[in-house]
């Protein structure tokens, strides 16, 4: 076949494009991930006994805010990665915004507490929990942000998985903040971002071997 | 060459809406734009110029939903044919292929239009194809017939006709990976 007969065979009865299909695609993702994590954490988590008083406390709504803001920042990073010529850059810096403000109010927790109970806020009562949670939490998005990568056509197939990861992470720790009891900064500094990171770099190396187009 | 980049760019927004005169003429040159960028860039391996002009063109044409019309064509089109070239250096001679240098200017400087026969023949590759993906294609993207037609012969619906042919596509590009 020479490449004018490619072309006409690629031209003939091509179907027009609907716009907006691939953040349609992320939607979907995102929405039936997090559902199955919502599903997953009631059925084998249950949620915190403690909720209605919880809502009442600031830091329960940080321990929301930064997965939160990691998924949105995620989310935008993954739209760009998938369209190639698009550049990430902005989306990147705008990740350590909440990295940066969970890590502030971990170094102000730590520096007013007394030395001697300092190691308790960070490794509070359930870490291993937590960064295992997480992960589990984060399997149904991560399975389904690939798949919604897989239909955009990501030129960095590396850094595409990780931010895939990351979102998925982020969802599952947004899930995993429902059932946790923890309400330390330091703790969530440190065992949240884990939890979140591990997916991310579950994503970076398997986006090579599974985002190629 | 701005002028020559608006001029692509409205055929291919146009034949994304639907209007296949313009998507093939949109097709056409950029076949030969990108066989002028690639022969200078591949300059040490001329044979492979027009198999991977064709690789690109499919991926051009699989991923076409990823355009988004307030983007510079240029930067679009740039990234999915250095995406390829960087797959094939790859698969080619690994390492010390990848010394090869891989410029981002001047795609639409100058236009290459003499189609010539690619090494790997599509056509050998769309005959492995599972019926479900092959027959759509046959019928509709070469022998031309319409949605309902092919439908018709094949006795698939006609929704499974217009799968087959998406998926296929992409099969196809799969398979010049291997």
């Amino acid at each position: 076949m020479d490449t004018d007969q490619l072309v006409a065979m690629l031209a003939r009865d091509a179907e027009p494009v609907t716009r907006g299909a691939s953040g349609r695609r992320f939607a979907t993702a995102l929405v039936a991930g997090s559902a199955a994590a919502v599903v997953l954490m009631l059925a084998l988590l249950g949620l915190r006994p403690d909720l209605r008083e919880a809502v009442g406390d600031a830091m329960f709504w940080v321990k929301l805010g930064v997965p939160a803001l990691l998924l949105a920042s995620g989310l935008a990073a993954c739209m760009r990665l998938g369209h190639p010529g698009s550049r990430v850059g902005s989306a990147t810096l705008v990740l350590l915004l909440p990295i940066a403000a969970i890590w502030l109010l971990a170094a102000l927790a730590l520096a007013s507490a007394p030395p001697s109970a300092r190691i308790a806020l960070v490794l509070g009562d359930s870490s291993a929990a937590c960064v295992a949670s997480i992960a589990i939490l984060a399997a149904p998005t991560f399975a389904a942000a690939f798949w919604a990568m897989k239909g955009l056509a990501p030129t960095r197939p590396a850094l595409a998985g990780a931010f895939s990861g990351l979102l998925a992470g982020a969802a599952g720790a947004l899930v995993y903040a429902l059932h946790c009891p923890e309400m330390a900064a330091p703790f969530i500094a440190t065992w949240y971002l884990l939890g979140i990171a591990g997916p991310a770099v579950v994503g970076a190396l398997l986006g090579p071997l599974l985002l190629r187009w | 060459m701005s002028g020559r980049e608006d001029e692509l760019r409205s055929l291919l927004v146009r034949g994304l809406a639907g209007d296949g005169a313009s998507y093939h003429a949109f097709l056409k040159d950029l076949s030969g734009f990108l066989r002028a960028y690639l022969r200078g860039r591949l300059a040490r391996i001329p044979d492979e110029v027009e198999d991977l002009v064709q690789e690109t063109l499919l991926a051009v044409h699989n991923q076409r939903h990823t355009y988004d019309p307030g983007q510079p064509l240029t930067a679009w089109v740039h990234a999915i044919a250095r995406y390829k070239m960087i797959d094939l250096l790859r698969r080619r001679a690994g390492r010390e292929a990848l010394h090869e240098p891989l410029d981002d200017d001047a795609l639409f400087a100058a236009s290459d239009e003499g189609a010539r026969e690619a090494r790997r023949d599509l056509a050998v590759l769309l005959g492995q194809l599972p019926d479900r993906h092959r027959l759509p294609i046959l019928h509709v993207k070469i022998e031309g017939m319409s949605v309902a037609e092919a439908a018709r012969v094949t006795g698939m619906s006609e929704s499974a006709v217009k799968v087959g042919i998406h998926r296929g596509l992409k099969a196809l590009a799969a398979l010049i990976r291997q």
